[in-house]
């Protein structure tokens, strides 16, 4: 391991230093005048109805799901990526069936519909 | 490693986070002179020569803003939220190369922070870490237009990282390495070795997707202000609101870094000195960004999620393999 | 230097771990995930396996644990509510625990760890990328079939939520 991640480390801490200080500074100078009204959440003007805490559209996860999926296939992609040009001909036939089979996928959610969008 | 390196390499640390931070506070007004450009409108010019001291003025007011924490947050990953989507944001710049490197009293010195072997990847997981920011915004303050902001964006990001990670696999496979200086290198010498010229449908998917990844307009859905007010960010106000400001454009600099590093070049270029000519670059896709902004309507969340998935990662695997069988037939 | 990093990785990890399983709010659970998953990657990275830390990032931390965040922000009132951590069988369980333990650290005592000699290829990526291609290829190939496979259940089970029938 090189010094390279030690300076990444460096730099990390300023932008830390930079948030907590800006933060604290601005503690120092601006107004502090909380009323109850003040604290509610925003609702437009109205009293807020209830938490918002609340189920959502599961399509959300639908796409994480798709998504953790098509995370996987994109790490296998780079190191196949950066070797290919040693690699030739054999690799890339290797690569056309790995992608044609997460295709097949990708049509497959297509077609089920679980890309589209629907409330 | 002697002191006088170390000393020189924390200079270098520092120069670039103090340059980076400058940039970012530049980019806003250029933004909204470029905008209000394109409107047919002045934009701020009122502080200091014509408006260059704006930035300088927002922080200020930022600094006095009231700043309240809703009762029903949770208030400490509500403070964290902020810290975590400018750190993300600010970390990326480490591995992008300024310029080529140059001898100082005998030691070489990168421009860049550090020249990962793995900086292509690192950007990667730096982005997918981006989500958490926006997520945790999102939950912890507990308000409906925050959370669903949160939940918008945080899928939007998601499903354009595979484009953005898959349309870069094109130029990997061309140049054989992550490293970006490495990419930079194998570009310089002539205007037809950059490879937005091998590799253009590459470069739009990666645009695109950049764009999306980056929640800006036309894909600024999660904070739609016509409908959720102000998405993830509603509840904050203040420097912490500012915080995912700084965030914002900080992304937009680090990925028209990365793309005028990955496909135009970055440092190389005649005549002017590195640095300039990579800023020359980034200036220009920064310009891309505003007039994307200024021009394109918001898409519509179903289109947006559709045009993802079936239109840019379908598009990449194809260019993939077209690339794939160009290099094959040329041997 | 390395060896002082390792130990603070090291007990990062643990220490969110153990944070992971007593948490009382599952959302709080959730993100100490993240803080064992980021040192683990940390740890790789101070093996010289950049590669396996980036993808340890990537997979874990941006993909799973976001499902699984998303999975509690779109269930109705999980978060709101604290949960118990333990329940009445925690003097059994926490017995089997314990012999796990005792055997784990029985096995790995007696395990000699073989170090391969040589010294690490400069480009690692690169011989991942060429190993994958020639020795494991029919594993690789097995992956996307695998791949293909949890994309229709991922499809199946979700579409069974859209319905509503669960839950």
């Amino acid at each position: 391991m090189d010094y390279g991640y030690g300076l990444i480390g460096i730099f990390i801490l300023f932008g830390i230093v930079f948030v907590i200080f800006t933060i604290f500074f601005a503690g120092l100078l601006r107004p502090q005048r909380p009323n109850k009204t003040k604290l509610e959440n925003y609702e437009c003007g109205e009293a807020p109805m209830g938490g918002a805490w609340i189920q959502y559209n599961v399509g959300f996860y639908i796409y994480a799901l798709i998504f953790v999926i098509f995370d996987v296939e994109v790490v296998f992609l780079f190191p196949w990526a950066v070797a290919f040009k040693q690699l030739g001909l054999f690799a890339l036939i290797e690569m056309l069936i790995f992608i044609a089979i997460l295709i097949a996928g990708l049509a497959y959610a297509w077609k089920k519909g679980a890309l589209t969008w629907e409330s | 490693m002697t002191l006088t390196l170390i000393i020189i390499q924390i200079i270098k640390v520092i120069a670039i986070f103090v340059g980076l931070l400058t940039a970012i506070a530049y980019t806003t007004l250029f933004e909204r002179r470029m905008v209000a450009f394109i409107q047919g409108r002045v934009g701020p010019n009122r502080v200091g020569p014509a408006g260059l001291f704006q930035p300088i003025a927002d922080a200020i007011k930022l600094l006095f803003k009231e700043e309240f924490i809703p009762d029903k947050a949770n208030k400490v990953l509500f403070s964290i939220a902020p810290l975590l989507s400018f750190t993300t944001a600010a970390m990326a710049i480490a591995v992008i190369p300024v310029g080529d490197s140059i001898t100082i009293g005998g030691y070489q010195i990168d421009l860049v922070i550090s020249d990962l072997n793995v900086g292509i990847l690192y950007i990667f997981a730096l982005s997918s870490l981006a989500v958490y920011g926006i997520v945790l915004a999102g939950w912890s303050s507990n308000s409906k237009y925050s959370l669903l902001g949160g939940l918008r964006s945080s899928a939007q990001m998601i499903s354009y990282e595979i484009g953005l990670g898959l349309s870069v696999v094109g130029v990997l496979m061309l140049s054989g390495t992550f490293s970006i200086a490495e990419i930079v290198r194998q570009q310089s010498g002539s205007i037809l070795n950059w490879y937005f010229f091998k590799q253009p449908i590459a470069f739009f998917l990666f645009f695109v997707s950049a764009i999306a990844e980056s929640n800006r307009i036309p894909f600024d859905l999660p904070e739609a202000e016509s409908e959720l007010v102000g998405g993830y960010n509603t509840e904050y106000a203040g420097m912490r609101f500012g915080l995912f400001y700084l965030a914002e454009y900080c992304n937009m600099i680090t990925i028209s870094a990365l793309a005028a590093s990955l496909f135009f070049g970055g440092w190389s270029g005649p005549f002017l000195p590195p640095i300039i000519w990579f800023l020359i670059k980034v200036v220009i896709f920064l310009f891309v960004f505003v007039w994307v902004r200024g021009t394109l309507p918001r898409f519509r969340y179903d289109q947006l999620m559709r045009f993802g998935w079936l239109a840019i990662i379908p598009l990449t695997l194809v260019n993939i393999l077209i690339t794939g069988l160009v290099m094959v037939l040329k041997g | 230097m390395n060896l002082l990093v390792f130990y603070i990785l090291a007990i990062l990890a643990a220490g969110s771990a153990i944070m992971v399983v007593t948490m009382k709010n599952i959302f709080h659970s959730a993100l100490f995930l993240v803080l064992t998953f980021f040192s683990v990657a940390g740890i790789y990275v101070l093996l010289n396996a950049e590669f396996l830390a980036a993808v340890q990032v990537l997979i874990y931390v941006g993909a799973i644990t976001i499902l699984m965040i998303f999975a509690i922000m779109l269930t109705h009132q999980l978060f709101s509510r604290s949960l118990r951590q333990v329940n009445e069988q925690v003097i059994p369980a926490s017995l089997i625990t314990f012999i796990f333990f005792v055997l784990s650290v029985v096995a790995l005592a007696k395990t000699a760890w073989p170090v391969s000699g040589g010294q690490l290829p400069e480009d690692r990526i690169f011989e991942i990328g060429k190993l994958l291609m020639s020795e494991y290829v029919i594993p690789f190939e097995v992956v996307s079939v695998v791949l293909l496979v949890a994309l229709v259940g991922a499809i199946i089970i979700g579409r069974r939520e859209k319905s509503g029938d669960t839950k």
